[in-house]
């Protein structure tokens, strides 16, 4: 279990991520905001301690898979590369530009460290699947295939065809990770297409269902543990988090989904990150 | 008469010529490239039969994945694997894949560049009674469209059979497209394949000079073959161009083909059971309008959708029987 310091440790590198995603997000002039800060706490659990992965050596063919769906929150997973040791933090403030790695929606030919390139969504948790299934039929168990969806993405068939398929042949080794923040880009989620309850749909197919609070690192590390000790089907942590999480002015509003800060704005953004909403100090200071 | 060096079917314009589903050769094609290498994946989407993969199936059940009926998961789940290091097959109607799951396609295969291998079947009008929805004469047009994409068109079983297993070992993503129905087996074993290559099928006897070019691919190099035939009858002379890869297209290949007629040309047919816009036809046409530009005549679908019928009775509605062949190539002398 995570210690007290460690949990103090993934606050601030999840604050420095955010700050980076704003500070990326108002120097490229487009992008998606709300996503991308309601993911920084689980990515840097992944990132700096979950995952088996070296940065130094990416293509270590053992490494932990981590498939991103919807790719339109690619700057927390540009943000927390760059932070864990991928590649420069000053390389963030590319995003979105011409020859730029980071293209505005991953492409693994420009950054051929990504596991995938995405954007269009709901292929992302078939890829997924099917990683898993390649394991499985070469006896690979080695490494775990994480697959991180969006709660919007479930309004297309695709995603329901990869869960039919992950439980059928019990892909013990895939961990969906469901950003579950009740926002998608025209409105709220139940009242675009409605998607009720979520947990009862994936328990109804069969997969390993756990319901978490996506910001209480303790309870998602738990989770991903008991989701790993599944022996007979895929596992889907359901996480519940807040969009826009870590600047108030953001937080659960569907309107901060694709769009980016102004310049005051980020300011704003930038000054309450970094006392974490006044709760720590954090090490820019 | 037939090019005497590719050990084509000297039988191939015999009334009892023998006549064999191009898909036929891709099952089994695909079974010799399982047993070539073991990476090799087979993933189907509720038609294990009828696209010939059950002979993969059968030997290696633990290799082949049944997806059910979803052409979207079939390709992203491709994808997933190929980037795991399997080689994967993944077969459907060309009407559903890659028609139905062409963003997938493009975004996980080509866009991913990952080695998927998209065997088509039931491709062109010849599908026959099963009518226009099942009848993918689009297919060509929105793969070759595609960067990274390779395109090959068998001209009969035996041929898909040696593209089958040639393009187990490329790392590109490919589409292969194939026929449904029985057609004329027009290649032998012997005959030359390479991915990439067009080949002279046909060419005037007595050292005569040509005065059209037909450039055919898919099952209709038969027809096309059958009207040089009787064109020579007619003493009218073409060379017969049978172009197996689309994409990429040939460049050499076909300069050469106009080239070696003495540049005598007056121009070149396409014939192909597709549609006119964006097929094979006009891959010739967007090459030859920079590079040797020579009128052209199309032979293929304008601009419909296919009905029920027997393929014999479609081919010839649509105007891509051997008769249009002959009047196209009349109209270019």
């Amino acid at each position: 279990m995570l210690t007290d310091n460690e949990v103090i440790d993934l606050e601030v590198k999840a604050n420095n991520i955010r700050e980076s995603i704003i500070s990326m997000l108002l120097e490229a002039g487009s992008g998606h905001t709300a996503g991308p800060l309601g993911m920084a706490d689980i990515f840097s659990l992944l990132y700096f301690k979950i995952l088996k992965h070296n940065p130094k050596k990416p293509d270590w063919i053992d490494r932990d898979r981590l498939v991103l769906s919807n790719g339109h929150i690619c700057p927390v997973l540009y943000a927390t590369m760059a932070h864990v040791g991928y590649f420069e933090i000053s390389e963030l403030q590319t995003l979105r530009k011409f020859g730029s790695r980071l293209q505005g929606h991953p492409h693994r030919e420009y950054l051929p460290i990504l596991e995938n390139s995405s954007g269009p969504l709901g292929s992302g948790l078939s890829q997924a699947v099917g990683m898993a299934l390649a394991d499985k039929i070469s006896n690979n168990s080695e490494r775990y295939i994480y697959a991180m969806l969006s709660d919007g993405e479930h309004d297309e068939g695709n995603t329901w065809e990869g869960i039919m398929l992950g439980a059928k042949y019990k892909l013990n080794n895939l961990i969906a990770i469901v950003d579950r923040n009740h926002i998608q880009i025209d409105g709220n989620t139940e009242d675009i297409m409605p998607l009720g309850d979520l947990k009862i749909k994936w328990e109804s197919f069969n997969w390993h269902v756990q319901e978490v609070d996506g910001h209480n690192f303790r309870a998602m590390e738990d989770a991903i543990n008991e989701a790993k000790s599944v022996s007979d089907k895929p596992s889907v942590i359901i996480a519940i988090t807040i969009p826009g999480r870590g600047v108030k002015e953001f937080e659960r509003d569907y309107k901060w989904h694709g769009k980016p800060p102004n310049y005051d704005e980020a300011d704003m953004a930038l000054k309450e990150l970094r006392t974490l909403g006044g709760k720590i100090i954090s090490e820019h200071q | 008469m037939l090019n005497k060096d590719l050990n084509l079917n000297e039988k191939m314009f015999d009334a009892d010529v023998e006549q064999v589903p191009i898909r036929k050769g891709f099952g089994e094609g695909f079974l010799i490239a399982g047993d070539n290498n073991e990476q090799v994946v087979g993933i189907c989407a509720d038609l294990t039969e009828s696209t010939m993969m059950h002979l993969f199936r059968d030997k290696f059940p633990n290799r082949f994945v049944q997806v059910g009926v979803a052409e979207q998961n079939l390709a992203t789940v491709a994808s997933g694997m190929a980037a795991m290091g399997k080689i994967p097959f993944i077969s459907s109607y060309a009407m559903f894949s890659p028609g139905r799951n062409w963003e997938q396609i493009r975004t996980t295969i080509c866009y991913n560049d990952r080695p998927v291998k998209i065997a088509g079947s039931h491709a062109g009008i010849s599908v026959g009674p099963d009518g226009g929805t099942h009848q993918a004469i689009e297919d060509i047009a929105i793969t070759r469209v595609i960067p990274n994409m390779c395109v090959i068109s068998p001209v009969d079983a035996v041929q898909a059979k040696l593209a089958t297993i040639a393009c187990a070992i490329t790392p590109t993503p490919t589409y292969l497209r194939l026929v449904r129905e029985k057609t004329a087996i027009m290649t032998t074993e012997k005959t030359p394949f390479e991915i990439g290559k067009s080949y002279i099928y046909w060419q005037p006897m007595n050292n005569n000079i040509a005065t059209v070019g037909i450039i055919a691919t898919g099952a209709l190099v038969h027809k096309a073959l059958l009207a040089a035939a009787e064109l020579e009858k007619e003493n009218i002379y073409v060379v017969v161009l049978a172009l197996p890869t689309i994409k990429p297209l040939d460049t050499d290949g076909v300069l050469e083909f106009i080239k070696n007629n003495g540049n005598k040309l007056n121009g070149i047919v396409t014939v192909e059971e597709h549609q006119i816009a964006g097929g094979m036809g006009s891959a010739i046409a967007e090459f030859l309008v920079q590079n040797n530009p020579l009128p052209m005549r199309f032979v293929g679908v304008k601009d419909k959708f296919g009905q029920s019928g027997k393929p014999e009775e479609l081919i010839e509605h649509y105007g891509m029987g051997t008769k249009d062949i002959i009047k196209a190539v009349k109209e270019l002398l």
